[in-house]
């Protein structure tokens, strides 16, 4: 058979190799991953139920609602974070199992490839979301109507900027357990911009560097349809400015990564 | 044959080659991985690529498969680049570690691998069952053992039906067993007429798969030929006694005698049949200290290069 017959029957898939069926199959892995359902899905809504729904907090007023709607709506953000981070950060794991080397053996493109990694993220970033609110909804979080949906929305797709953050760390660390480097350090970032408690709380310099941090912008933003407070210019300018870095940075270590020496 | 066309037009005579290697050269810093290696394989033709460790084999076969880009000359499989006919399914491979995830299971790894080629569900199970792993199919992958990921590789190598079959190391880590299961695998497959080129530094695995074995040695092919010239290559002995004062020159007109270096008191005396030749020694000169030890692959490499002075090891 010469090769142009050979070529007759071949052909290159559309779309780079993005499929329904990968990010179908990839979810699918994704909750087999005990860690990574713990942490994203239970773990925001029992810091949730140990720290917003005592008596106090239930009838203290915020906007339309209670703190411990006002709680919860951050511990949607932060549970979205830490979906959209391990996301991202599963290019680390991947890369380590030598995967994405056998990926280069088929015919998807690297460009879809961060795509599939960044749709899986924003998919188990809205789960996130969606299994904290389902269980604020029954312990008492009140919220106004609109801010039951504009919160949870602006929680979820805020936290693209961690999706970006996710892999951006999952090209630069090599480590299998990535997540458990990357856990503490959303923890850390968390508190400083002010989702485990106000940044009004926090001494005046401290207040204003946690306005620099990147989970400051997610946070004001998430909560901004129920307390209508804030400078909601300065906390879009921390999300795309973080976004941006973040991307630039994946951007930068992936070109390095898939470059054929 | 003098080639004039510039690279990326069709060649008469070599556009139907499934490999075409033209004065490939690898360098990795100071480090020179492959020499100078002119290949070339025509499609349905079983290649070994053998030799030691570090010979080069791997860099090649990464050239091959378009993971690594030649520092100097070219590389065409099926008259592409290497890219391109990896992303067409021409040409896959099975490579030596790594490459799977645990965390999906043994038949997800394979419809992974076929959604990523377009190909439909159905193809899934016939690659199972091809490679012999139909019955592990909702296994882990972190729960399979060497063999049984090794003939997963396999698999997902056979589902896009590639003209060429790459096995890089494919056995190394093997038990007997599985060693076995897998080369029957390969071998029942091959029967169909796909190209395969393995890597391997087992003379008995190039021997028993290969119609055409390929000599890799320090990044350049020493010696291109079939199976059973590398067997009487590799076959033979070498007789090693004490004997002050000789000459190769006269040690090699002894009956029986391929081969002989003389170094410093000692002489090395390489033969098919080798009792005769200590017969003579021990009979006919003052030689003593004998030993009769089987040639192995190194020695026969070096036979090889025998007639082009090493500077040093």
């Amino acid at each position: 058979m010469t090769t142009a017959a050979l070529l007759e029957k071949r052909s290159l898939p559309r779309f780079g190799g993005f499929t329904v069926g990968m990010i179908g199959l990839e979810l699918r892995r994704m909750m087999r991953n005990k860690r990574t359902v713990i942490f994203t899905l239970v773990m925001p809504a029992v810091l949730f139920l140990l720290f917003g729904t005592n008596a106090s907090n239930r009838t203290e007023r915020v906007g339309g609602g209670n703190v411990t709607g006002y709680i919860l709506v951050s511990m949607a953000a932060y549970g979205a974070m830490l979906a959209t981070t391990s996301g991202g950060a599963m290019v680390s794991i991947e890369r380590a199992a030598g995967w994405s080397r056998q990926l280069r053996l088929t015919p998807l493109k690297p460009v879809a490839y961060i795509a599939v990694k960044l749709v899986i993220a924003m998919i188990i970033g809205l789960v996130s979301v969606v299994a904290a609110f389902a269980v604020g909804s029954v312990s008492g979080a009140e919220l106004p109507a609109h801010a039951w949906i504009l919160c949870g929305l602006l929680a979820w797709v805020c936290s693209l900027v961690f999706a970006a953050f996710g892999l951006f760390m999952g090209y630069l660390l090599p480590s299998e357990n990535v997540m458990q480097i990357l856990g503490p350090v959303l923890g850390v970032l968390s508190f400083a911009g002010g989702l485990f408690a106000p940044v009004d709380t926090f001494g005046h310099t401290f207040a204003t560097i946690a306005k620099f941090t990147p989970v400051y912008g997610v946070g004001e933003i998430a909560r901004y349809p129920l307390v209508h407070d804030g400078t909601l210019w300065a906390a879009v300018l921390n999300v795309v400015v973080w976004t941006t870095l973040f991307s630039l940075g994946a951007m930068w270590r992936f070109r390095r990564d898939t470059a054929r020496v | 044959m003098t080639l004039t066309a510039t690279p990326g037009t069709a060649q008469p005579g070599t556009a139907d080659l499934a490999v075409d290697l033209d004065g490939v050269v690898k360098r990795f810093g100071a480090v020179t991985a492959v020499d100078g290696i002119n290949l070339r394989i025509r499609p349905g033709e079983i290649v070994a690529l053998l030799g030691p460790n570090g010979a080069g084999k791997t860099t090649t076969v990464d050239m091959l498969l378009g993971l690594a880009q030649p520092t100097e000359g070219t590389v065409r499989v099926y008259g592409r680049k290497p890219h391109d006919a990896v992303a067409l399914g021409l040409v896959s491979a099975v490579m030596q570690t790594g490459g799977l995830l645990k965390d999906y299971t043994v038949e997800e790894t394979v419809r992974l691998t076929a959604v990523l080629f377009g190909k439909p569900p159905s193809v899934v199970g016939e690659a199972l069952e091809r490679a012999g792993i139909a019955d592990i199919g909702k296994r882990l992958v972190g729960k399979c053992s060497g063999g049984q990921q090794q003939r997963l590789r396999f698999a997902m190598a056979l589902l896009p039906d590639p003209e060429l079959l790459i096995l890089d190391e494919p056995t190394t880590g093997m038990d007997v067993g599985g060693r076995h299961d897998f080369w029957q695998a390969i071998r029942r497959d091959a029967q169909g007429g796909r190209t395969v080129i393995f890597a391997t530094h087992y003379l008995e695995e190039a021997d028993a798969y290969a119609d055409r074995v390929v000599f890799v040695r320090r990044g350049q092919i020493v010696a291109d030929g079939t199976a059973s010239e590398v067997k009487a290559l590799a076959s033979g002995r070498t007789v090693r006694a004490t004997l002050p004062g000789a000459v190769a020159s006269q040690l090699e007109s002894i009956a029986g005698v391929d081969t002989a270096e003389v170094r410093g008191d000692t002489v090395y005396l390489h033969g098919r049949d080798t009792d005769p030749i200590a017969r003579y020694l021990l009979t006919e000169t003052p030689a003593r200290d004998l030993e009769i030890t089987s040639r192995n692959l190194e020695e026969a490499f070096l036979t090889l290069t025998a007639d082009s002075p090493e500077a040093s090891k």
